[in-house]
């Protein structure tokens, strides 16, 4: 793609992405007191990472079934509160190895 | 705590980070050149952006050549619970910010930092916040030129298993509070209940991604504080 078209597209989505990000973290000075509001955030990030998974996690691989084990696998990790790393490389791994079962065995 | 040690413990807080975008920074490099960017282009998206998501959706439009407007607006939008989560954060840092120190960790607010600083005790300070994004910014930036230039050379299969990589740390992060609290269980449950709703039935399936996650996170995120108020926030290490 040629820089002269591909730059002012950069600077666009740069500076909006960017803004979304800062003003509110520099605007927002005070303590928020009201209880909604607290809760409010106290869950947001949970429902946000929850709706980002699913469905989405189930066609983040070759097969819905190798899916399903990395997520099965990534649970059950998780429920035992391995560290993110852990959890991210066995549920790849366990990716890999049920793809590969799949590829050679049926 | 010294202001080294913070800065280190957030070093050690941000790796799994850094190792999960290297990942999903790297399936981002493929794409872009296989769209028809160069290396150098797809590393400048990175290294300005820091966003999955947003930065999947923008490249189709640049090489289709889009409007600018067309751009700006899907960037808001995918973008926006970015906003959510400086606000939050805002409540979370401790007064050795300064404004200079908001506006550059604010260039490295994404899901993953939010919920790592988020979950930490108390508030946190600039040492540690400098520490967790480092790495996660380097991880995602070098991930992004690794894919561009080595991308042909792995085998499809490898590159599949890594797809799933940045959902599991998703995981990681959610499962073990959603244990712990009920509270956030449902929520949980509520937000995966909305976002298959908008995936499977009719009509609700055409509203584009980025709106997904901001009606189902802010609906069942206001249904759990509305149903299950915190009351205080000594109380609660999260908010």
């Amino acid at each position: 793609m040629k820089y002269a078209s591909f730059l002012p597209y950069l600077l666009v989505m740069a500076l909006v992405t960017y803004a979304v990000r800062a003003i509110p973290l520099v605007l927002v000075k005070k303590k928020i007191q009201n209880t909604f509001v607290l809760s409010f955030l106290h869950y947001m990030p949970y429902a946000v990472l929850s709706v980002m998974t699913v469905p989405a996690v189930f066609s983040a691989t070759g097969s819905v079934i190798s899916a399903a084990v990395g997520v099965a696998v990534a649970l059950i990790l998780a429920f035992f509160k391995r560290s993110l790393l852990l959890v991210a490389a066995s549920a790849s791994a366990a990716v890999l190895l049920c793809e590969l079962v799949l590829q050679y065995c049926f | 705590m010294s202001s080294k040690s913070a800065f280190l413990k957030g070093i050690k807080a941000g790796l799994p980070i850094c190792f999960g975008y290297l990942s999903v920074a790297f399936a981002f490099g493929i794409f872009a050149l296989s769209s028809g960017l160069d290396s150098l282009q797809a590393l400048l998206i990175s290294m300005t952006n820091v966003t999955s998501a947003g930065q999947l959706a923008a490249v189709p439009i640049m090489v289709g050549g889009g409007t600018l407007f067309e751009l700006a607006a899907s960037q808001f939008v995918i973008n926006l619970r970015y906003s959510l989560m400086s606000v939050s954060l805002s409540q979370k840092f401790d007064k050795s910010f300064r404004l200079i120190d908001k506006l550059l960790v604010a260039f490295v607010v994404t899901d993953e930092v939010f919920a790592v600083a988020a979950s930490q005790k108390g508030e946190v300070g600039k040492h540690f916040m400098y520490g967790l994004i480092l790495t996660p910014y380097v991880g995602w930036s070098a991930g992004t030129i690794l894919g561009a230039v080595a991308g042909n050379v792995l085998p499809a299969i490898v590159i599949s298993a890594l797809g799933i990589a940045i959902y599991a740390m998703f995981i990681a992060i959610v499962v073990p509070v959603a244990r712990e609290d009920k509270k956030t269980l449902i929520c949980v449950v509520i937000a995966i209940a909305l976002s298959l709703a908008f995936h499977f039935v009719p009509l609700l399936n055409r509203v584009p991604g980025g709106f997904v996650v901001i009606i189902c996170a802010v609906a069942a995120s206001a249904l759990a504080a509305w149903l299950f108020p915190i009351k205080s926030e000594k109380e609660d290490t999260v908010a």
